[in-house]
């Protein structure tokens, strides 16, 4: 099979049509002329990780609170590896972004008075099943804005470490695209598949993250020699048990507690962090007074069909697996587990290093959402501030045209992808893959490890990822559709090295579960810093960087 | 986790395969394929987007799913949410995106 060549250009180049690169999108539009271009691998309308809905918005300043309360909350939650300037600049645009949402047709519940009902004090209730349809509406009404649904961007064109655009192919026709830009967005999300699933057999991609995030933006920010920060610190959720629904709705807003299987309430016993959920649900099992489960039995039997209602509208396999056993919330409590660890920089704070504008450290280069680091729980709200910070920063960047790609670069790009098309003999990217996520469980902490790991573990991890790195370059596809399984599993390859990078690098444990060193058990003050990280020369150089507090303005 | 093609309902629009996050449906011959079903998500779109409830979503038998069916019917701004169930019967769920969850 042989590609054809396709060249595009664009002022404002934005990867990945998911509520940040939407939302961004329609920012630069409002704020300045410019042609916008979204390059989506699927179709925005459905795309990322909110495909089937959600249903609060997880972070809003609500009544008698300020964004200062949401840094400090944040703060909390991670031990204190935040960027104080992120968190403040993203808080502070909460509640403007809500009401835009609103604006555009998000169905918000609401009190008497006008105000929105909250579910605790940063949440409110929402109707967010539509919430993605809603953004392509109003990205459709957009003169300025072009979508590309159903192409894959793969690379970026970087000059001096100026960005210049990327090259993508489609999913479904044998086209490179080089795409040219004055500044680009990033804003792919964060990274699922790197480790062994909860269940690995046919139901492998029932996971919490979307199994179609495969850290695309940040291995193309680490190949191209970005700086990256804190991807030690990865996310694991609790969620519901086989279905990995979330557990969220049912604790906050239907009030089930954490119970193990003596009924006994554990939340007091390990505090109530992210990673501390995940941890003492963990121990409970360990120690054998599992299976755990979040006791809903006792909620009142009209409830029942209002959480089930609520499922549809974010995870709707929950409400079946409640209607076909014939056994809802009222009727029995629900198990719980963790899940395998993720990269995404919307729960935890791994991802690039950017500046307090949200830029990179590739001129030209903004980050926002799940792929953008230092600024955890910024949940969809945040997404959508982010987005608005890197897009207005961006429009600084509309004089000159940076350059493109040569023909030669092209042509390099070319061989390669056609060199996968054209093997007859070779692998497809399912056997490396699982390879991949067992050794990552295994050696590099992940549910069979009580996500533990070590030096020595990490070390055998790492050389196998990279001899699997060398042999994922002779796969070979049937199709174009194949062709992007192989660009996705190198992309995860190359995160996993981060990750591992990073796992060895921070040596203490911080946070259980997220990053639990064998070797060093507990927190330590001496890392009160960050780790960021810089691909050059084929290896992983860490170092740390002191922490930035909010009233702060950094640039690299 | 994964969806069923009835294909004897199948219009062959090509809405699911346009919609599917994962690219996993192809049209081949006028009617819908699952290519991958283990490399589904279960996030439904497909299921909302087809206008016949030829789509299905049930739950994988290794996270112990019991075989029901889910089919999604849309009018205006109601989600008619179909389970049927495995011992047969069925239960409708209707879901109005004009009223917020409660939780």
């Amino acid at each position: 099979m042989q590609l054809r060549t396709e060249k595009i250009e664009t002022d404002f180049l934005v990867i990945g049509g998911g509520t940040a690169g939407c939302w961004a999108a329609l920012t630069f539009c409002g704020a300045r002329s410019g042609r916008v271009l979204i390059v989506e691998k699927a179709d925005i309308r459905r795309s990322g990780c909110l495909a089937a809905g959600v249903n609060a918005l997880n972070a809003y300043i609500g009544r008698g609170k300020s964004p200062q309360d949401y840094v400090d909350y944040a703060r909390v939650d991670a031990a204190g590896i935040v960027r104080g300037d992120l968190l403040l600049t993203m808080a502070e645009r909460l509640n403007g972004v809500t009401g835009a949402l609103e604006g555009i047709g998000l169905t918000i519940l609401k009190n008497n008075d006008g105000s929105y009902a909250q579910r605790g004090w940063r949440n409110v209730k929402i109707n967010g099943e539509n919430i993605k349809p809603l953004l392509a509406d109003a990205v459709r009404k957009q003169a300025g804005i072009t979508v590309m649904n159903r192409v894959n961007v793969f690379a970026y064109i970087v000059k001096n470490n100026r960005i210049c655009g990327a090259y993508a192919v489609s999913i479904d026709a044998p086209v490179l695209y080089v795409l040219s830009a004055k500044a680009t967005l990033v804003a792919t999300g964060g990274a699922a598949g790197l480790y062994r699933p909860n269940n690995p057999g046919f139901s492998r991609h029932k996971m919490w993250y979307s199994p179609f995030n495969t850290g695309a933006g940040l291995a193309m920010g680490i190949r191209a020699g970005a700086e990256m920060t804190t991807l030690e610190m990865r996310f694991i959720a609790l969620r519901c048990k086989d279905t990995i629904a979330p557990t969220g709705t049912l604790a906050q807003g239907a009030g089930a507690r954490q119970i193990n299987a003596r009924g006994e309430m554990y939340e007091d016993t390990y505090g109530i962090t992210t990673s501390a959920r995940v941890y003492g649900t963990l121990c409970e099992n360990a120690e054998g007074r599992g299976p755990c489960y979040l006791k809903t039995v006792g909620v009142a039997q009209e409830q029942d069909m209002e959480l089930q209602k609520a499922y549809l509208n974010m995870a709707p396999s929950q409400t079946l697996r409640w209607v076909e056993s014939g056994r809802p919330p009222s009727a029995e409590n629900v198990p719980i587990a963790g899940t395998e660890p993720y990269i995404s920089g919307g729960h935890t704070a791994g991802g690039y290093h950017v500046s307090t504008k949200r830029e990179t450290t590739v001129k030209g280069l903004f980050a926002a959402g799940d792929v953008a680091g230092g600024c955890p729980q910024k949940y969809v709200t945040g997404a959508l501030a982010e987005g608005e910070i890197a897009a207005l920063a961006a429009t600084a960047y509309m004089g000159e045209h940076p350059g493109t790609a040569t023909e030669a670069e092209t042509e390099a790009i070319r061989a390669q992808l056609e060199g996968y098309l054209r093997r007859e003999n070779g692998a497809s990217a399912d056997v490396p893959e699982e390879a991949m996520q067992s050794l990552m469980d295994e050696y590099a902490g992940g549910i069979s490890r009580a996500y533990r790991y070590t030096e020595a573990s990490l070390t055998v991890a790492e050389a196998k990822i990279t001899a699997l790195e060398r042999q994922s370059e002779l796969l070979a596809a049937g199709d174009m559709r194949q062709l992007v399984y192989i660009l996705e599993l190198r992309e995860r390859l190359t995160l996993c090295r981060a990750v591992i990078a990073h796992l060895l690098a921070r040596k203490e444990t911080r946070w259980h579960s997220f990053a639990a060193h064998g070797d060093f058990p507990h927190k330590s003050g001496a890392w009160d810093c960050y780790v960021n990280s810089v691909y050059t020369n084929g290896a992983f150089k860490t170092f740390t960087r002191p922490l930035v507090t909010e009233g702060e303005s950094y640039e690299h | 986790m994964s969806i069923e093609l009835r294909g004897e309902r199948c219009v062959g629009c090509g809405a699911c395969a346009q919609i599917c996050p994962g690219s996993l449906i192809r049209m081949r011959r006028g009617t819908a394929h699952m290519e991958s079903p283990e490399r589904c998500w279960g996030c439904a779109a497909c299921v909302k987007a087809c206008p016949t409830e030829a789509i299905a979503l049930f739950l994988g038998e290794d996270m112990g799913g019991l075989g029901g069916r889910m089919t999604v019917r849309t009018q205006s701004a109601c989600l008619y949410w179909r389970v049927r169930l495995p011992g047969g019967g069925e239960t409708i769920i209707v879901t109005d995106s004009r009223d917020a969850n409660k939780y």
